[in-house]
């Protein structure tokens, strides 16, 4: 059954200067699913994902034309607030980045800064935050310590759980597991699977695997295109065009 | 339909061994298939303990495509029309190899009638054998062209097999009404007709899975997912 869209692109356009990076896309993406964008480098699936939170507004000379309607309204419009958007559509990145604290103030800060202050509320955000992201088993009796000294597969648990301290409604993840070693990649892909209950996740990854075990819906790019979107299954059993098929077989001059 | 290479060369090589493999399968089936007809025609039980002998190497064929199926799913993931390539192979060696079988059970009563006087002439099992062989030809065809078109017309001969089968039924029923003493010949030529119908059946089958490899969709079972939709 389809649920409703939580993001819609509409006729979204994409330059960095002169260089057009995305072409026309239009696409819904549902509520508590986990859509992967795939395509090979540089064919603005990263570009895509960055768009929809506006993270693109922090790189120079970028533009946007068309729609991004986040539960019905433009987030390009003149008077939304990017920071109120980044709050509601969190985003983890490649490289596990937490900040140089420790693991408490990684989940604290940004709620902090949002304005919650009491230490119960505080700490119990911590505590809901590191098990939804299952991390809290292994880092509970060490909330002070540094989390660099945390290996990449739990500093990217980690920054998930930062993400999630935030209460979001949608979670970017681009490339989530293409630094990490194959069990902290199952780690996260079946945190992804727990998420999708709470959250609606945009996933980018290399790894077209990845995409097919993780994702409901599957959109493959290629050179700023949104060539085919379907549900996973059936682009990876039996896509509709020819360009898709090539690429996820391995077909790919 | 022109297809690009893939990327690995050594991943096209080993599809390419399937395909090539598959179709080496095929022409021995075919030509145990055809060897049977002759040795039941010419009553040459020389003949049919030779295409018995034979078998061996269909079955050694078939565990070898299968082990190479499983490899590549193992080892490379395939997706896509690849995916479907391989189930679609591992189905159709099974059922070549099954054919081999069937051939291998006429074989086996073409000796036994050899200790019979003929019946009658045989008119429409060699009629059966050259539309089976057929069938396994055009089905293996379409699977290389990736012809849906050709696969469907695989299946609706089918249709013509059984009838066959059944004209062939009528017939010994009477015979063995007429006398007694022919039924035991009967019974075995009936079990020749039967499995020349069983050879339809998997190039049928075969033919349903090229179908499947081309286009995505399961037709056999026709009746059931017409229940279910």
């Amino acid at each position: 059954m389809k649920n409703q869209p939580i993001i819609t692109t509409k006729n979204v356009n994409f330059y960095y200067g002169a260089f057009q990076a995305l072409t026309d896309i239009t696409m819904d993406f549902e509520r508590n699913r986990v859509t992967a964008l795939i395509g090979p480098s540089g064919c603005g699936k990263s570009t895509l994902l960055r768009l929809l939170n506006r993270m693109n507004d922090l790189i120079d000379q970028t533009r946007v034309e068309g729609e991004v309607l986040f539960e019905g309204r433009n987030i390009y419009e003149p008077d939304v607030d990017p920071v109120e958007i980044r709050k509601r559509i969190g985003m983890v990145f490649q490289k596990p980045n937490p900040f140089p604290k420790s693991i408490y103030n990684n989940i604290t800060y940004a709620p902090r800064l949002a304005g919650i202050k009491s230490k119960e509320s505080l700490d119990a955000l911590v505590e809901d935050s590191l098990k939804q992201a299952v991390l809290w088993d292994e880092v509970k009796d060490i909330l002070g310590r540094s989390a660099m000294t945390l290996s990449g597969g739990q500093q990217q648990r980690l920054c998930i759980a930062r993400a999630l301290a935030m209460k979001p409604d949608v979670l970017l993840m681009d490339e989530p597991t293409s630094a990490l070693d194959p069990i902290s990649t199952a780690k996260i892909e079946e945190l992804v699977d727990e998420l999708k209950e709470s959250y609606t996740i945009i996933i980018v990854t290399h790894n077209m695997q990845q995409a097919a075990r993780v994702s409901e819906y599957t959109g493959f790019f290629y050179l700023g295109k949104l060539i085919e979107f379907g549900l996973t299954e059936k682009i990876f059993t039996n896509p509709d065009i020819k360009q898709t098929e090539d690429y996820i077989t391995g077909r790919f001059g | 339909m022109e297809e690009l290479r893939h990327t690995s060369r050594e991943y096209e090589k080993e599809l390419q061994e399937i395909r090539d493999g598959l179709l080496y399968l095929g022409a021995k089936a075919e030509k145990a298939l055809e060897m049977v007809m002759q040795a039941l025609v010419g009553r040459d039980a020389n003949l049919a303990r030779q295409i018995i002998s034979a078998d061996d190497e269909i079955d050694r064929l078939d565990i070898d495509l299968e082990e190479k199926c499983i490899r590549i799913l193992a080892l490379r993931q395939p997706a896509a029309i690849d995916l479907r390539f391989i189930t679609t192979a591992i189905k159709i060696t099974g059922h070549l190899e099954r054919i081999g079988d069937m051939v291998v059970n006429m074989a086996e009563k073409v000796i036994i009638l050899n200790d019979f006087p003929q019946l009658k002439p045989y008119i429409d099992l060699p009629r059966m054998g050259e539309i089976s062989r057929e069938m396994i030809r055009n089905s293996l065809d379409a699977m290389v062209h990736q012809d849906a078109k050709l696969a469907v017309k695989v299946c609706e001969e089918d249709a013509v097999m059984d009838q066959l089968n059944e004209q062939i039924f009528r017939e010994l029923v009477t015979f063995m009404l007429e006398d007694p003493v022919k039924i035991q010949v009967c019974l075995y030529i009936m079990q020749i007709s039967k499995s020349l119908e069983r050879i339809a059946d998997h190039a049928e089958g075969i033919a349903d899975m090229v179908v499947y490899m081309v286009t995505g969709r399961i037709i056999r079972h026709q009746s059931v997912q017409a229940k279910d939709t």
